[in-house]
């Protein structure tokens, strides 16, 4: 039973975000140990200084602030729009892009600048052999 | 180094034409330019082919295989949206080294109407379009736009302005795919794709090709320069880390780089430039690269294009062929295409649409991911 319940676990969307096994999920980042650049992602050298194999793994941050975005009104066959296209800057460090939602998808109401925060969800779509995602979006903070 | 000349340069009309192939479009480009240097494809001791979609499919020998199999060493150059460019300057390299004195180099590339670009599948899992926002470009630069925005309080109105003006330039541009005034509500009201670019502000993607011969100088000399066009700078960069730039390309660090970079080789300030052609893949773009060829002061673009200064005419005239916005926009065809354009200005040629006295002008690609390759030209003769 027990592994049945943990196959049904949702699969993270992408590398950075990080499930553990007690807790809340988060995204983690990469931080260069030589120059303090973070990437999303592990990764061999740095990008930034040319380091190579000095990075420590870092829990981001679950609030930021919006740089920029797009209004996103035509996409490919089947993708749901409009939907905002964000990049975040969190608090602390670590630039990530994702949709903003719970805010209306006009220019009159994103204000680039506004703080927000990251929430986790399950993704509405599966693979193709049914496994569950779960994902990270950004909605305004109140 | 010997300096390097252009003795021929051509370009076909940009559109669209299914029932050619890639080296069909890329030969006819060839022999156009052969044939306005007055040369043949025998005394090309190399050939620089540019091309994206194809880029595993040896454009270079194929466009051989269609205007004589000479033998000559052949490189297929692809740089995403700098590719044109990239295969002009592995030309211009070749005879700076000095290892040929008459080369030909050709951009091409066949799109059609392939629908959005970038974006789409790959990595695991499911799909991230759309998930983790947009990777498609008219998103990547609409957020690029979004940044001057953010800094300047650049306008809505202001991006679009853009796009009426290089419509309306290439009115006067035969080889333009579309040749129509967009008055500024038409472009603010067509359909939006990704805020603050609507359709009339993204791109046209289309079939095209050009080509260029080019000449060491004492072979250019030889074969007269009253036409030529000496090629004063040839900067490629790409981009330096930046602090968003895994989440966020970055345009204009790189545009910044080369740019400083080519008017120090050219010897020149953007203030001694007649003409400009620019990377407009999107009209929130072309704001951005008025600041970072250093056409205009930090935070002043918005005013620019309001000012009327880069429309023809203007102080310092940008995308006077209509640019991608409405010439169009054939990934490896786009960087030969922009320095036909200036060099057919230096050459008196350009009829109706002419810049009076251009001497000098400057050439800008930026393949996203990143690549920026400029070029200034000056009129030799």
């Amino acid at each position: 039973m027990a592994e049945t319940a943990a196959a049904k676990r949702p699969l993270p969307v992408v590398e950075f975000l990080k499930i553990p096994e007690q807790g809340e999920p988060y995204l983690e980042g990469q931080r260069c140990k030589e120059c303090s650049a973070i990437f999303l992602g592990e990764r061999d050298s740095c990008s930034k200084c040319g380091a190579r194999g000095r990075f420590e793994a870092r829990r981001l941050a679950n609030q930021g602030s919006l740089y920029v975005y797009s209004i996103v009104h035509r996409s490919f066959p089947g993708i749901e729009v409009p939907y905002i296209s964000a990049i975040v800057d969190l608090e602390g460090g670590g630039t990530v892009k994702g949709n903003l939602i719970n805010i209306d998808p006009v220019p009159e109401k994103v204000k680039m600048g506004m703080p927000v925060e990251v929430i986790f969800k399950v993704a509405p779509t599966k693979d193709r052999e049914g496994n569950e995602y779960l994902t990270y979006y950004f909605q305004p903070r109140r | 180094m010997s300096d390097v000349y252009v003795m021929g340069i051509d370009m076909i009309k940009f559109g669209r034409f299914p029932d050619r192939s890639v080296p069909e479009l890329g030969a006819e480009a060839a022999l156009l330019a052969l044939d306005d240097a007055g040369l043949k494809i025998q005394d090309m001791q190399a050939l620089y082919s540019g091309n994206l979609m194809q880029a595993g499919a040896m454009v270079g020998q194929r466009i051989l295989q269609e205007i004589g199999q000479t033998g000559i060493p052949v490189t297929n150059s692809a740089n995403a949206c700098a590719t044109g460019a990239t295969a002009f300057r592995e030309g211009w390299t070749a005879i700076k080294a000095g290892l040929y004195d008459l080369v030909l180099v050709v951009g091409v590339e066949q799109l059609g109407k392939t629908g959005l670009l970038g974006g789409g599948g790959g990595g695991k899992g499911i799909p991230k379009e759309g998930l983790l926002g947009s990777s498609t470009m008219p998103a990547v630069f609409a957020e690029a736009g979004m940044e001057h925005a953010r800094k300047y309080g650049t306008t809505f109105e202001q991006f679009a302005k853009i796009s009426v003006k290089n419509h309306k330039h290439s009115v006067k541009n035969p080889k333009s795919m579309y040749r129509m005034e967009t008055p500024l509500e038409m472009v603010m009201n067509a359909e939006m794709i990704a805020y603050p670019n609507t359709k009339l502000m993204c791109s046209v993607n289309v079939d095209g090709a050009a080509a260029a011969v080019l000449a060491s100088a004492s072979k250019a000399r030889e074969l007269g320069l009253r036409r030529a066009v000496r090629v004063a700078a040839s900067v490629l960069t790409s981009d330096p880390w930046s602090e968003r730039d895994l989440v966020m390309p970055d345009v204009n660090t790189c545009t910044r780089r080369a740019a400083a970079q080519a008017y120090e080789m050219a010897g020149i300030g953007p203030e001694d430039l007649d003409l400009v052609e620019l990377h407009d893949c999107f009209a929130t773009a072309e704001i951005l690269h008025y600041e970072n060829l250093g056409l205009c002061k930090e935070g002043e673009a918005g005013r620019m294009i309001d000012s009327g200064a880069t429309a023809h005419g203007g102080r310092i005239p940008v995308n006077v062929s209509g640019g991608l916005l409405s010439k169009g926009h054939p990934l490896g065809a786009t960087g030969v295409a922009n320095i036909y354009e200036v060099s057919t200005h230096l050459r008196g040629e350009a009829g109706e649409r002419q810049v009076e006295g251009a001497k000098l002008g400057l050439t800008h690609v930026i393949g996203l991911g990143s690549a920026c390759g400029i070029h200034i030209l000056e009129r030799a003769a």
